[in-house]
């Protein structure tokens, strides 16, 4: 197969995806064989393009540098999983 | 005077305006039909009737104290409308069809939302999708199947089939959708409506959670051209608050009289009619094609050669899109947060059991896409490939005015058809994606059926900023036939 379980592993850790090991070997052979699909695209030979011309995507405007209001605190914690006082709560980052 | 949920969203505007129907007769009777139905066809993950009648209510009375005042009534005045549930509606939860966000309640609402609220707007619910957008069933949703109300055993289409079945089953006049590889049009040919892909940039994407930001578009699924125009027009227009939408003045408001389309140059790609599409989908848009010829428009065969590379370079670059639009989905601000062990254990635990899998494989197709070693092979090659993708489009529009093609290889499939088999699953976008890599337009509309009852659709693909042009034919389509009107029988009486 394109992917070994190492790799599928190594992805899931860059990915920040938990994954059990049904999953593991389900992942890794269904990877593989739209890795091997997509893999066609390698076989065309394109002369070099700038990148940004496939998009369409206008260049940044930018606006007046001018405060506006923005999301309240209150609004911008109301999802919070865990909250204390104006913050969102979290396990400790740094041991 | 038949049922109300019979009206299309024009007619509910004029008999609102004559006084014949107020906007809270026209919202239970919506409701009411909900209430009969949804149990089996489940279009709605979040309805919210109390929110719908009591802004029924504020419609009507808004509407009477305008009348009093003379001042212009907003276009969309007390019209219900559905919305897919990867769209914002402040104060209404959005879970994009996911666990992750399942208890998510967005303090704004969509540019696209707001605008249509602004217009008077009466939103019924949240409609279901594919978790994130990410399908071509609404298989993937984790809120349950919605049927196709033309069988209950085939699939709407995806990802917007909450959508498109809320419309087909006569829930809604009209509901938004999103089209990121043809979530709009696939799901409308498969139950039987019209439904518009715009521009990309012609619609803001601000408050649509992001899948593919250089693909997603909002669109419009309803049981007319017209309707659907209208409905577009509306929404359609730049917006500061996303730094893609295009400054492009809005297209033409459609007059009263039947478009002619003498001269207008079709193109039909010889890519798109291979071997593999179900006979009487090729039939019915044969036969569709043949009708806009008899309208006056000429009709000629156009190559689009790299239309084979669309479905590879689709699945590398909306995956690593994707990869990166689904990282902030970390238990942290917002979302399912499952606290086990350290911050990073929090982000994988959270994400694995939130996410589910059609999820999960792009998230790392696109990740390893994206990855060091690989990022050239495969993302970079994708986008190259893309412009040539894109210039295919470009060309063919120096030559021809619309494309026309079918929308999917078949009619709508059977629920579990595809079983665990990504790929194949994938292939149903082969025609859609296409509009989605190069930007264009595209409107779907149903040009027949099956022998199996199901609806066959049709797309007709433009060029950028050349909505006009697809409606004036949409139009004219449903002017000279009747596809567009049937519905299927749900209730004998309600």
């Amino acid at each position: 197969m394109t992917l070994t379980l190492k790799e599928v592993e190594h992805i899931a850790l860059l990915a920040r995806l938990e994954l059990d090991a049904e999953e593991k070997t389900r992942y890794q052979k269904q990877l593989s064989d739209i890795l091997d699909y997509v893999a066609q695209l390698q076989k065309l030979i394109i002369p070099d393009q700038p990148l940004t011309s496939a998009s369409g995507i206008p260049a940044a405007r930018l606006r007046e540098d001018q405060p506006r209001q923005g999301l309240s605190t209150d609004e911008a914690l109301r999802n919070a999983p865990v909250r204390r006082d104006n913050q969102f709560r979290v396990p400790p980052v740094l041991e | 005077m038949g049922n109300l949920t019979d009206l299309t969203a024009r007619e509910c505007l004029a008999a609102l305006e004559s006084g014949r129907i107020s906007s809270q007769e026209l919202t239970q009777a919506c409701l009411a039909r909900m209430d009969a139905l949804e149990w089996d066809i489940h279009a709605f993950i979040t309805p919210t009737p109390e929110k719908a009648l009591a802004a029924a209510r504020a419609a009507d009375e808004r509407r009477a104290d305008l009348k009093k005042r003379g001042d212009i009534i907003p276009p969309l005045l007390g019209l219900p409308l559905a919305v897919k549930d990867v769209l914002c509606v402040a104060g209404t939860r959005a879970t994009c069809g996911s666990k992750i966000l399942e208890n998510y309640v967005p303090p704004f609402s969509a540019t696209a939302v707001q605008r249509l609220l602004d217009a008077g707007a009466v939103v019924l619910g949240k409609t279901n999708t594919d978790e994130f957008a990410m399908g071509s069933s609404t298989e993937n949703s984790a809120y349950g199947v919605t049927r196709n109300p033309w069988n209950r055993e085939r699939v709407p289409g995806g990802s917007s089939g909450g959508s498109a079945a809320a419309v087909a089953a006569r829930f809604a006049p009209a509901a938004l959708g999103t089209d990121t590889g043809g979530s709009v049009r696939q799901p409308a040919a498969f139950c039987g409506v019209t439904g518009v892909k715009p521009t990309y940039g012609r619609v803001s994407r601000y408050g649509l959670i992001a899948y593919g930001s250089s693909l997603d578009t909002v669109g419009v699924l309803a049981r007319s051209a017209e309707d659907a125009e209208m409905i577009l027009r509306l929404m359609a227009g730049h917006d500061e608050l996303d730094a893609t939408s295009s400054q492009e003045p809005l297209f033409q408001a459609a007059g009263a009289d039947i478009p002619d389309l003498t001269g207008l140059r079709i193109g039909v790609p010889v890519e798109y009619f291979i071997k593999g599409i179900q006979p009487e989908v090729e039939t019915a848009v044969r036969a569709a094609i043949a009708e806009f010829e008899s309208l006056g428009a000429q009709v000629r065969e156009i190559s689009l050669p790299h239309t084979a590379y669309a479905l590879p370079v689709y699945y590398l670059i909306a995956p690593a899109e994707a990869s990166a639009n689904l990282a902030r989905y970390d238990g942290v601000r917002f979302g399912l947060r499952v606290e086990d062990g350290g911050v990073v254990e929090m982000f994988m635990q959270s994400r694995g059991r939130g996410f589910g899998a059609e999820v999960k494989r792009r998230i790392m197709l696109g990740t390893y896409a994206l990855s060091a070693g690989y990022y050239d092979a495969y993302y970079g090659q994708a986008q190259k490939v893309r412009a040539l993708i894109r210039a295919d489009f470009d060309r063919t529009f120096e030559q021809v005015d619309a494309i026309a093609a079918p929308v999917t290889p078949s009619t709508a499939f059977p629920i579990g058809g595809h079983g665990d088999d990504p790929l194949a699953m994938y292939l149903e976008d082969v025609f859609t994606l296409p509009a989605n890599l190069a930007g264009v337009p595209g409107l779907a509309f149903p040009v027949g059926f099956d022998q199996a009852g199901l609806p066959v659709g049709m797309q007709l693909m433009g060029r950028h900023f050349g909505e006009a042009t697809l409606f004036k034919m949409g139009r004219a389509y449903q002017h000279a036939t009747d596809w567009h009107t049937r519905s299927p029988l749900l209730l004998k009486k309600i």
